[in-house]
């Protein structure tokens, strides 16, 4: 695969890569009030690793992400749970949300609810199923790389 | 009384902390715990005989309405001293008997446990939290017989005690809880006071006593404590006297009081005692083994005790007590002693042993006391026991009384013989030279330490106190008589009762029994030419084969690994399961074209696109055709003004596509041709089916709302309560958090599993290989 890379595919994917996490990012914070949300952002930064694999194959992948995709599945859970846990601890009931508002100092001031948390757990969860997907099927391409290439 | 039990675990759980530092010394810090109790259980004493049992009451699971309940009274004194005095002993012989292996601080802590929740089971006055000890020394013990965990046959062995164990637990429980529902409560001192009745109770009673019989090794359950002989010596010793098996017993003596005028309860027991004490005693005269010697000794033991409290008339009751206590004393010491000589020569076998009585003089002497104590020779306490076994059993006033008496006599002869076969067999000349490149074992053997025998002569020193001064322990099997029966008792332990029926039985039993031992080699070529029935092992391990094959064949049959089978069944239970009733009960919804000229646009195309991606030929084709239908979905939530729904479905399909690429390398290019047209048409029918029934459910349920739509109230709440502008978000992250939370571990949980099966599928590398052929060799 290294040897019919394509530069010019490889040199958009490099553009737009960091464009596509920021945008899920944004997707992940701004979804309590906008269209978006945990899921959807995961599902755009798996995408943005998705072409960074097409363009350079397992090791462009595994060099942009440096954490095995388990990781990223066992940190999402956690976060989830832990979020849930927590209004368990304060003596209300599981998952019950809150909400948070703070004023920072040149921001201005912020208000969002304590499900963020929660839904960063989910985008976790979709990217590190989506990069264990991209791993695990893509490894093998050592030996037959010129079938079913798009 | 919970602080007690409490400080068991406390102590078990610093203990493998504290044996890095202490080494072997850390077993004296543990005998503190039973030594504790001891001393409390003294203390208690005193108060119960002045002023009656105590009860301690603890909330445990308020929602169910339980509580946990413990009770001390005369016969929990009983228990306790031989559990925690006996255990006291066992812990600082242990101490003499492991030389800083990595294991003791493991061990110790569960040796503690062990012995915890064996008072717990004679403490606990609740039957459910009778049941969680009875399971709790189960699985210690499971970890004490593996504790040597390299060893296969210790792991087998502690395999086959807990499967036993544990089947007969679930009996056991199911037994409690119909007793329990019965009688309307389930305190034991209540219901055993006012025991209910009925045929329920009849059948709770052959369960719970199913449960009795497995925990004390009868037959046909025994074969399970002979395999446990794979543990370290401390636990045989513990696990034989005091603890596990004696908790079989000690069900039986509780509930015989109560149940002894139950139809079924007196023949069953008496029945399979008497079985397991003829069985265990004839098998004990066959080993070679001094561990097995004494496991099939104690199975038998176990059997007289079992009719003993089976009988369950007053001498028999009053007898079975005493005898629990000279067990409990006697078999201590014997494995003890076995643990000894089997630590300094490194053998159990008694015909490799030879010259052991002449090298230790005092070890000889004492297991002299102690073996004559389990045959009942006087004047030392298991004669006592035997004694009144003999007499209680002789006037019963039963009409098969008389099989009984002979039975027991019989085992008793038995009993003699086997144990002078210990006696002779650890501490006599050589027998046979089977080994002849080797010299006698024990000419050579290594002096044992003080501190390791002491524990023996001790207890040694307490069969000879309590059989020359049986008033001494009086006062306790009285008490414990009493608190069994409920009637003060008039009996008296005594040396002498002057020329009585059951004296001329004991003078039979020892003569016949030497005249057993005497003509050995006699009995040994008898023994031999019977015919071999099958052996409790045996069967067992036909049990577990036979459920292992079965449950072999189940598998495969049900999951027989063909993805067309899997995908048709599921399909097919999804059209008849809710498509039947769908038919026959709904309501015919109205239907319409569309709401917008763009939907019928889009879902042209939609249409075509799945047409087109099921006639497909080529893979990469079929699922570009379905990628574009999901794309055209996503275009109707845009049309719908559902932006969240879009956005996510249109991700969902690319990333979809991608990775349906991805697993297509590894797949021909083509779908393959099917071979049999009868399958064809049956695919077609199914996918048809399944495509009809989706169309119809999602028509129906559109339909089928009869109530007031909740999303007024999300529109309404999704700002105030849950802090966001979007619904859609605010639903799914908060309003149905859960169902967010469940479904996030099912994708880890499917991608887990994607990654499992494509790593299965991959040629292992050389270190796995390696792996492989090691454990193929070995």
């Amino acid at each position: 695969m290294t040897q019919r890379r394509s530069v010019i595919l490889d040199l958009c994917v490099q553009a737009e890569f960091h464009t596509l996490l920021l945008l899920s990012l944004y997707l992940l914070l701004s979804g309590h009030n906008q269209p978006g949300g945990g899921f959807a952002g995961g599902l755009v930064a798996s995408c943005a690793f998705g072409l960074r694999f097409v363009a350079g194959g397992q090791e462009a992948l595994s060099r942009s992400v440096p954490i095995p995709a388990t990781t990223f599945l066992g940190v999402g859970m956690l976060f989830a749970l832990v979020t849930g846990s927590i209004s368990l601890a304060a003596g209300h009931e599981f998952m019950e949300s809150s909400i948070i508002a703070a004023d920072l100092v040149v921001l201005g001031s912020v208000k969002t609810s304590s499900v963020l948390f929660f839904d960063m757990g989910v985008y976790l969860v979709v990217l590190g199923m989506s990069l264990l997907l991209l791993e695990q099927l893509g490894a093998a391409d050592g030996k037959d790389s010129d079938e079913g290439q798009p | 009384m919970f602080i007690l039990l409490l400080s068991f675990l406390a102590v078990a759980a610093i203990l493998p902390a504290l044996a890095k530092y202490l080494g072997r010394r850390v077993f004296y810090v543990a005998a503190g715990v039973p030594a504790a109790a001891c001393v409390w259980g003294v203390w208690a004493y005193g108060k119960i005989t002045v002023s009656g049992p105590i009860n301690e009451q603890a909330v445990w699971v308020p929602q169910l309405g339980l509580t946990l309940g413990l009770r001390f009274y005369g016969f929990a004194f009983l228990m306790l001293s031989l559990v925690a005095g006996i255990g006291v002993l066992v812990f600082v012989y242990s101490a003499s008997y492991f030389h800083g292996e990595p294991i003791i601080g493991r061990f110790a802590a569960t040796l503690l446990l062990f012995s915890g929740s064996m008072l717990g089971l004679v403490l606990a006055d609740n039957l459910l939290a009778l049941f969680l000890f009875w399971e709790l020394t189960s699985i210690s013990s499971y970890l004490l017989i593996s504790i040597e965990d390299e060893k296969v046959a210790a792991r087998s062995g502690a395999l086959q005690a807990l499967l036993i164990t544990g089947m007969g637990g679930l009996a056991m429980l199911g037994g409690f809880v119909l007793l329990g529902e019965a009688a309307g409560t389930y305190s034991m001192s209540e219901l055993l006071s006012k025991p209910p009745s009925g045929s329920v109770v009849t059948a709770a009673l052959v369960l719970v006593l199913i449960g009795a019989f497995t925990k004390s090794a009868q037959v046909p359950f025994h074969s399970w404590l002979p395999r446990a002989m794979n543990a370290p010596t401390p636990v045989s010793s513990y696990l034989h006297s005091a603890t596990m098996v004696t908790a079989g017993v000690y069900l039986v003596a509780r509930f015989t009081p109560a149940f002894a005028e139950y139809s079924i309860w007196r023949p069953l027991v008496i029945f399979f005692g008497l079985s397991s004490m003829l069985i265990g005693a004839y098998r004990s005269l066959r080993q070679h083994d001094l561990k097995l010697l004494l496991a099939y000794g104690t199975i038998s033991q176990l059997g007289l005790m079992m009719l003993l409290f089976g009988v369950g008339t007053k001498e028999s009751i009053f007898a079975g007590c005493t005898l629990l206590l000279a067990h409990g004393i006697f078999k201590a010491a014997l494995f003890m002693l076995v643990g000894i000589i089997d630590h300094q020569t490194h053998t159990r076998d008694i015909r490799v042993l030879g010259g052991l009585g002449a090298q230790w003089p005092v070890v000889a002497v004492t297991a002299g006391v102690v073996a004559a104590s389990m045959a009942g020779i006087p004047p030392l306490f298991g004669f006592l026991a035997k004694e009144e076994a003999l007499a209680a059993v002789g006037e019963t006033g039963f009409a098969w009384g008389a099989v009984v008496v002979a039975g027991v006599v019989v085992g008793s002869m038995l009993t003699v013989a086997y144990s002078a076969r210990f006696l002779w067999g650890a501490f006599g000349p050589q027998q046979v030279q089977i080994v002849r490149d080797q010299d006698y074992v024990g000419e050579h053997a290594p002096q044992p330490a003080k501190m390791f025998v002491a524990p023996v002569i001790l207890l040694a020193g307490l069969s000879i106190l309590f059989g020359l001064l049986p008033s001494l322990i009086n006062p306790v099997v009285s008490s414990a008589y009493e608190s069994l029966v409920g009637s003060t008792s008039e009996h008296h332990l005594a040396l002498w009762h002057g020329f009585t029926q059951a004296l001329a039985l004991s003078a039979l039993v020892v003569i016949a029994g030497g005249t057993l031992f005497w003509q050995r080699e006699r009995v040994e070529s008898i023994q031999d030419s019977m015919p071999r029935l099958p052996s409790a092992q045996h069967v067992y391990d036909r049990t577990v084969k036979g459920l292992l094959v079965t449950a072999d064949a189940v598998t495969g049959f049900v999951q027989h690994g063909s993805l067309p089978i899997y995908l048709g069944i599921i399909l097919l239970t999804m059209i008849v399961l809710p498509g039947v009733p769908l038919l026959s009960d709904g309501v015919m919804p109205t239907v319409w074209l569309a709401d917008s000229p763009m939907q019928v646009f889009v879902g042209f195309i939609m249409i075509v696109c799945a047409c087109a991606a099921a006639v497909a030929r080529r893979r990469f084709a079929a699922v570009l055709l379905v990628g574009a239908v999901g794309y055209g979905m996503a275009a109707l939530f845009v049309i719908q003004g559902a932006p969240d729904l879009a956005i996510t479905q249109l991700l969902i399909e690319t990333l979809g596509v991608a990775v349906f690429v991805l697993a297509f390398r590894h797949l021909p290019a083509d779908f393959p041709r099917p071979k049999l047209p009868r399958t064809q048409f049956l695919r077609i029918a199914i996918a048809v089916l399944s495509g009809l029934f989706i169309f119809g459910f999602t028509l129906f349920a559109i339909g089928a709302k009869t109530g007031p739509t909740i999303s007024g109230e999300y529109l309404d709440k999704a700002y105030s309560e849950g802090g966001g502008r979007n619904v859609v978000n605010v639903i799914v992250v908060d309003f149905r958090g859960f169902d967010t939370l469940g479904e996030i571990v099912v994708l880890a949980v499917a991608a887990l599993g994607v990654a499992a099966i494509v790593r299965a599928k991959k040629p292992p590398t050389a270190v796995e290989e390696e792996l492989h052929n090691a454990k193929v060799e070995s």
